[in-house]
């Protein structure tokens, strides 16, 4: 540690021993990266430093493709029931070490305690588990041509695939990409995030008995010296990212000169709409609802599907907000360890700096300020951490703050008339990822959710992420759906034999 | 004719970052992201590396850097002045400042009526 002070891993919360420097993994060793060059990892909750993390470049990345190149023949070889029993083991390993890696991960990307161990890890061991059962249930097709013509269709693993992880749930994102590609019967070459490196380390050590040398390779650094390299290398094939839309073409653009897949998660302005009818009883629902609308506080706002645009029946509003805000002002912000803390820190200083700006563009633009809309003060060990207060404007659909991903706990909220004007302002902006629909009439609730441009629709609920319900984007949300099993597409080849069981020619020559 | 402003201007502190990233990596450009994690940096690359077209609009020259956003997000953005500055930080993903322990950071202010209008006459936004 830089400076001691009281909050350092191991004094608060669940005991968690750090080490001082960690390593890349590849071909099945921690091995230092070829420069012999490390970069401080700086923990959010006090702006302390972890560790030091390799910085790794293209030949680093290098000496990770030729492990997974080497180690892919016989990983693709092997059973279905072989491979699903790894991630069962995986997915057991983390929920028999989950407070542990749960407080690993609090540290590193300062999100409460209470998420980790709640939604990040118990998510993560589910997601193994369902490819652990979903690759064992998935079967190829035979169709019969004609009477002597048959066409098979086998599943095959692409190969080698490039992983690139956001910060946001670092475990989280890193198994949505990882069970699937895995399952598929690919080896894999994983560059964490450098603002949030270490909890996949911690995971990856943990569980490195399991599979074979070279399956799965972690290369650590800077996105320009380690991803760049990985995105754009001709010896991967297939490469899949989370993150923003300008890198996302980047990557579609090297992915082009290669001619592979990508799929790609790029975030979006998810509006979660509220009809006058949940408040007709104040009952348990209008409770849950909220509670839905609070959701945008989750994970410091820093969800790709962060409710981050209340639309509300203007017949709704007085009476919905007032209870809203009150719900906004208990949450409880502070020491990410503490159990009963609601939100904690932004990942990073430069995240917390562009909430800011957005307080400063919200305010220009005449967006009224119901709550928040600063830094949040904290003293002690905390008082060099990076904390945002939960943020209510109130303004309308074409302010930057309505159409712009800010990555905090910030909503904007606006009123609607009419189910018309509700779809026309849910539908208006560049991104189709989530979205949440309130209300008790379900007739409505269908009909209006078929017509939102999202993939994912939440209705008279919000912020679920379980395995077997597809999420990806529509329009500049980006391409692709993972969670579910039909994402195995996105790793496998088809192979189509086309048999023919007839002695005789077909009479051309 | 009003005084047409511009639609991006750079805070010293960019403009040395600019030169002390143009001194290593050659020319440079710069497109604006939006969207999920480091949505909403301005990424800067070695000039010509990032494919731009029919897409994307050309929103200032800072120097001689193009400074580019797609045109379907400029439709959201074009009420306001960008304004380049730099944070110190980390990240950016492929951005030319990723290792250099900084981040370019966009600021904004909201045009007044009078450089709407020029904005209007000029045909910029």
């Amino acid at each position: 540690m830089a400076t001691m002070t009281a909050l350092q891993p191991g004094t608060y919360g669940f005991p968690v021993s750090i080490r001082k420097k960690y390593n890349n993994y590849i071909g099945g060793e921690w091995v230092a990266p070829l420069s012999r060059t490390y970069f401080e990892n700086v923990t959010p909750i006090t702006g302390q430093i972890l560790c030091e993390i390799p910085r790794s470049n293209a030949a680093d990345v290098d000496r990770a493709l030729d492990a997974a190149h080497a180690a892919k023949r016989a990983w693709g070889k092997t059973s279905v029931a072989e491979r699903g029993r790894m991630l069962e083991k995986i997915a057991q390993r983390i929920e028999d070490n989950l407070e542990m890696l749960a407080t690993i991960e609090t540290w590193d990307n300062g999100k409460p305690i209470r998420e980790t161990m709640a939604a990040d890890l118990p998510l993560a061991v589910d997601h193994f588990r369902y490819f652990a059962g979903v690759i064992r249930a998935q079967e190829g097709s035979i169709c019969e041509i004609d009477s002597t013509t048959v066409a098979y269709h086998y599943h095959e693993p692409l190969g080698v695939i490039g992983l690139i992880i956001p910060w946001n749930f670092p475990i989280l994102m890193a198994t949505w990409k990882l069970a699937p590609a895995l399952a598929a019967g690919n080896c894999v070459v994983l560059k964490p995030a450098e603002q949030t490196p270490m909890s996949i380390l911690v995971l990856m050590e943990l569980i490195q008995d399991i599979l074979p040398p070279g399956v799965l390779n972690i290369v650590n650094g800077f996105g320009l010296e380690a991803g760049k390299p990985l995105a754009s290398s001709p010896r991967i094939n297939k490469i899949a990212f989370t993150g923003e839309t300008t890198t996302g073409r980047m990557i579609m653009q090297y992915a082009s000169q290669n001619i592979i897949p990508v799929t790609l998660e790029l975030g979006g302005k998810s509006p979660n709409i509220f009809f006058k009818d949940v408040a007709s009883a104040d009952d348990a629902f209008f409770d849950k609802a909220l509670e839905g609308f609070t959701m945008f506080a989750l994970n410091q706002g820093e969800v790709c599907t962060c409710p981050s645009r209340a639309l509300i029946q203007d017949t709704l509003y007085d009476e919905f907000m007032e209870r809203a805000l009150k719900r906004v002002q208990a949450i409880k912000q502070g020491n990410p360890l503490d159990k009963t803390t609601m939100i904690g820190a932004q990942a990073s200083s430069e995240q917390m700096e562009k909430i800011l700006s957005y307080f400063d563009i919200g305010r220009q633009e005449g967006a009224e300020v119901l709550a928040g809309g600063k830094r949040a003060t904290q003293t002690g060990d905390l008082a060099e951490g990076f904390y945002i207060e939960p943020t209510v404007f109130k303004g309308h659909n074409k302010m930057r703050i309505f159409q712009e991903e800010i990555f905090g706990p910030v909503v904007s909220v606006t009123t609607f008339h009419d189910e018309d004007e509700a779809l026309s302002l849910a539908n208006d902006t560049l991104y189709g990822l989530g979205a949440g629909v309130w209300t008790r009439d379900m007739n409505r609730a269908y009909h209006f959710g078929r017509e939102i441009q999202a993939g994912r629709v939440w209705t008279n609920c919000y912020h679920l992420y379980p395995a077997h319900a597809a999420f990806g984007g529509y329009k500049q949300s980006g391409i692709g759906r993972e969670n579910h099993k039909m994402i195995l597409d996105h790793y496998q080849q088809t192979k189509n034999q086309l048999v023919s069981y007839s002695p005789n020619a077909m009479g051309f020559f | 004719m009003p005084v047409v402003p511009d639609q991006v201007i750079a805070m010293p502190a960019a403009v040395e970052l600019m030169a002390t990233l143009a001194a290593k990596h050659g020319e440079l450009m710069f497109h604006q992201s939006g969207g999920c994690c480091d949505g909403s940096s301005p990424m800067c690359y070695p000039r010509g590396e990032f494919l731009v077209g029919d897409a994307d609009v050309l929103l200032a020259t800072i120097g001689d850097t193009p400074f580019y956003m797609s045109r379907s997000q400029f439709e959201y953005w074009k009420h306001t002045q960008l304004i380049l500055d730099v944070v110190p930080g980390r990240g950016g993903m492929f951005s030319l400042e990723n290792a250099e322990g900084v981040r370019f950071l966009i600021r904004s202010r909201v045009f007044d009526g009078v450089e709407i209008t020029a904005l209007r006459a000029a045909g910029r936004v």
